[in-house]
């Protein structure tokens, strides 16, 4: 029973954790009432993302994803691709990220917060 | 050089746009003028690599760097990418001309960075549109929205909140495909489209699949704004900037679509059960769109944000088409694309001279406009025409094919008449309303508050964009059966051929 749970655990186990944190982004975005813990929620979704891409590439044992002589077979070395992809999303991340917090200095000028209710208030005003 | 087209399309705007502060800081009008340039000359070469594709019946394959796919990235052109592609650069360039008046005042940080956006928006849609590689995609999809919102946030004060709202679900829909991305690639090791759909047909039927095709129709359905993930929509086209507004709404909202259809029918082939059952949810979603959006676009008060439920219907449309799955269907729905964005672009041109001029957007307030903007208001009754779908407008002929392809699709495709003659009367209703407030009601009085002087009632940096996009409505109308015989015959993928 413990055997066959560890081995699952080994196995999955951190692509529930992923997905565990991917939906803990989505759910904080749409329940904090504050537009930069919204923002934050979002970043930990992303880092979710980033996390279950990095997963794909993993492997027991494997070494680094460099040229060294006679390591020709693709088992004995991690997957190297989605980590060249997953720092193109984290640059794409960063800027969503500069751009959601150049947005909010404006909303922070013009409404005076960044609670929703404030804002929600004062644009009805 | 001809051979070279392809990367230019995303070359030129791409590098206009990043040198135009530069250029605005050393003549103000400099940098404006380098990215209508390069928007035009990317929509040259959309057009040249759609005649070449067209001429020798075959894709255009560009390899990046000279790296043989699928070990490289590649930009892919037929006939169906290339003609989004030059509708895309056509409604950009409009947009980059009648953009220079409502920026005669500002500095010239604000010029060269207003340009930089939007030359880089042109660039993301492009991008969207040629490329061959599904991660690649990814990327444009991020450059596309993140100057989107940039674009949206300039247009005033309750722009800034609409743009931070569509930032935050447009980051959720973009998560939402990266993810999928990552299931195809884990199950087919690979990110080549043409390579993904020769490997991906033995695995059709696997759960991953499945999941692949609930997050693409997620992902994507945010950011196209299918109902009912349009939340975002109704505010971000109502507060963007007035002069990219017919861009962002004319065409960033079609590119996930044409998006959708390269996947669905392309890459997955429209085989196996998840496709099938992916694209009658889209059938459903799409339908309750078109009826909440039109009802609900009766409702405005504020031209700008009746247009923008207008979308919501007229995007369900479009997968009605695409969920249809038959030969008319699809015509339909690549030809109501295109007409769209010259529909929607149009009357945003409009509105967006109206609000120059008048400052106003309350339909209340346009009483006899036609006798102070004639031009303007003769246009914008031919978009509402073809949006109403009156022949020998545009809007007439891809519904025409949207009801032929309902009919061959049996028992379900009654059910999508009825709902697209329904939305019909729902658009005639809302759009015959503002023609009669425009034509009929009393003078409303209107102050400008940029008065014209001449003849000319808009500066004509607004008044030809307005004109031209007018006049295409009719031609694409008129020319609908060249267009679906010459072009579109050719854009149809494989499965529904045989």
């Amino acid at each position: 029973m413990i055997e066959s749970l560890n081995q699952f655990l080994a196995a999955k186990g951190i692509y529930i954790l992923t997905l565990i944190l991917f939906f803990l982004g989505i759910y904080g975005m749409i329940m904090c009432r504050n537009y930069m813990k919204k923002l934050m929620s979002m970043n930990i979704m992303q880092v979710a993302v980033i996390f279950f891409f990095l997963c794909l590439g993993q492997k027991d044992g494997g070494t680094l994803p460099i040229l060294q002589t006679g390591l020709t077979n693709p088992d004995l070395y991690v997957n190297p691709l989605p980590h060249a992809l997953m720092l193109t999303a984290i640059v794409v991340s960063l800027g969503t990220t500069g751009v959601a917090i150049a947005l909010l200095l404006r909303i922070r000028e013009n409404y005076g917060s960044v609670e929703e209710e404030e804002i929600l208030r004062r644009v009805d005003e | 050089m001809s051979e070279n087209f392809p990367i230019l399309i995303v070359l030129l705007p791409l590098s206009a746009a990043l040198l135009s502060p530069l250029f605005s800081y050393l003549h103000r009008d400099l940098g404006r003028w380098l990215v209508t340039l390069a928007i035009a000359c990317s929509l040259g070469c959309s057009i040249g690599c759609l005649q070449q594709t067209l001429a020798s019946g075959e894709a255009i394959h560009y390899w990046m760097g000279n790296w043989a796919p699928p070990l490289g990235i590649e930009f892919v052109i037929d006939p169906l990418n290339a003609t989004v592609a030059t509708v895309a650069n056509f409604v950009a360039l409009m947009g980059a001309i009648y953009g220079a008046p409502f920026l005669k005042k500002s500095s010239w940080l604000e010029t060269g960075g207003y340009y930089t956006l939007y030359g880089l928006l042109a660039t993301g849609l492009s991008g969207m549109i040629i490329t061959g590689d599904v991660f690649n995609l990814y990327v444009f999809l991020e450059i596309a929205s993140l100057s989107g919102y940039g674009l949206i946030a300039m247009g005033g004060q309750r722009s800034v909140l609409a743009s931070f709202r569509y930032l935050l679900i447009g980051t959720i829909g973009a998560s939402f495909y990266l993810l999928g991305v990552g299931y195809l690639y884990a199950i087919t090791g690979t990110l080549n489209m043409a390579d993904m759909a020769v490997r991906i047909v033995p695995l059709i039927d696997t759960p991953s699949f499945k999941i692949v095709v609930g997050l693409f129709i997620v992902g994507f359905g945010i950011k196209m704004a299918l109902f009912p993930l349009h939340g975002w929509q109704p505010d971000s086209y109502t507060y963007a900037h007035p002069a990219a507004a017919a861009l962002i709404a004319g065409i960033m909202g079609k590119v996930p679509i044409y998006a959708c259809i390269r996947y669905f029918y392309f890459i997955f082939a429209a085989s196996g059960a998840a496709i099938g059952m992916g694209l009658q949810i889209m059938g459903i979603m799409a339908c309750c769109g078109i009826i909440l959006g039109s009802v609900m676009a009766i409702a405005q008060k504020d031209f700008r944000r009746m247009l923008a439920y207008s979308s919501v219907a007229q995007i369900g449309y479009l997968i009605v088409g695409m969920a249809l799955g038959n030969v008319y269907g699809l015509i339909g729905a690549v030809l109501h694309l295109i007409n769209h964005a010259f529909m929607k672009g149009s009357l945003f041109l409009f509105i967006g001279g109206v609000q120059y001029r008048y400052g106003e957007v309350n339909i209340d307030k346009f009483g006899q406009l036609y006798r102070k903007m004639p031009i303007a208001c003769w246009m914008f009754v031919i978009a509402a025409l073809s949006m109403v779908g009156l022949p020998p407008t545009a809007g007439f002929f891809s519904k025409w094919y949207l009801v032929l392809g309902s009919m061959e699709a049996g028992p379900v495709g009654y059910f999508y008449i009825a709902i697209i003659i329904i939305s019909s009367l729902l658009n005639a209703i809302y759009f015959f309303r503002v023609i009669e407030k425009i034509f009929i009601n009393p003078d409303a009085g209107l102050k400008e508050v940029n008065p014209q002087k001449g003849k000319l009632e808009l500066p004509w940096q607004m008044l030809l964009p307005i004109l031209i996009m007018g006049i295409g409505i009719l031609v694409l109308g008129l020319s609908n059966a060249t267009i679906v015989s010459d072009v579109l015959q050719f854009a149809l993928p494989e499965v529904l051929i045989k």
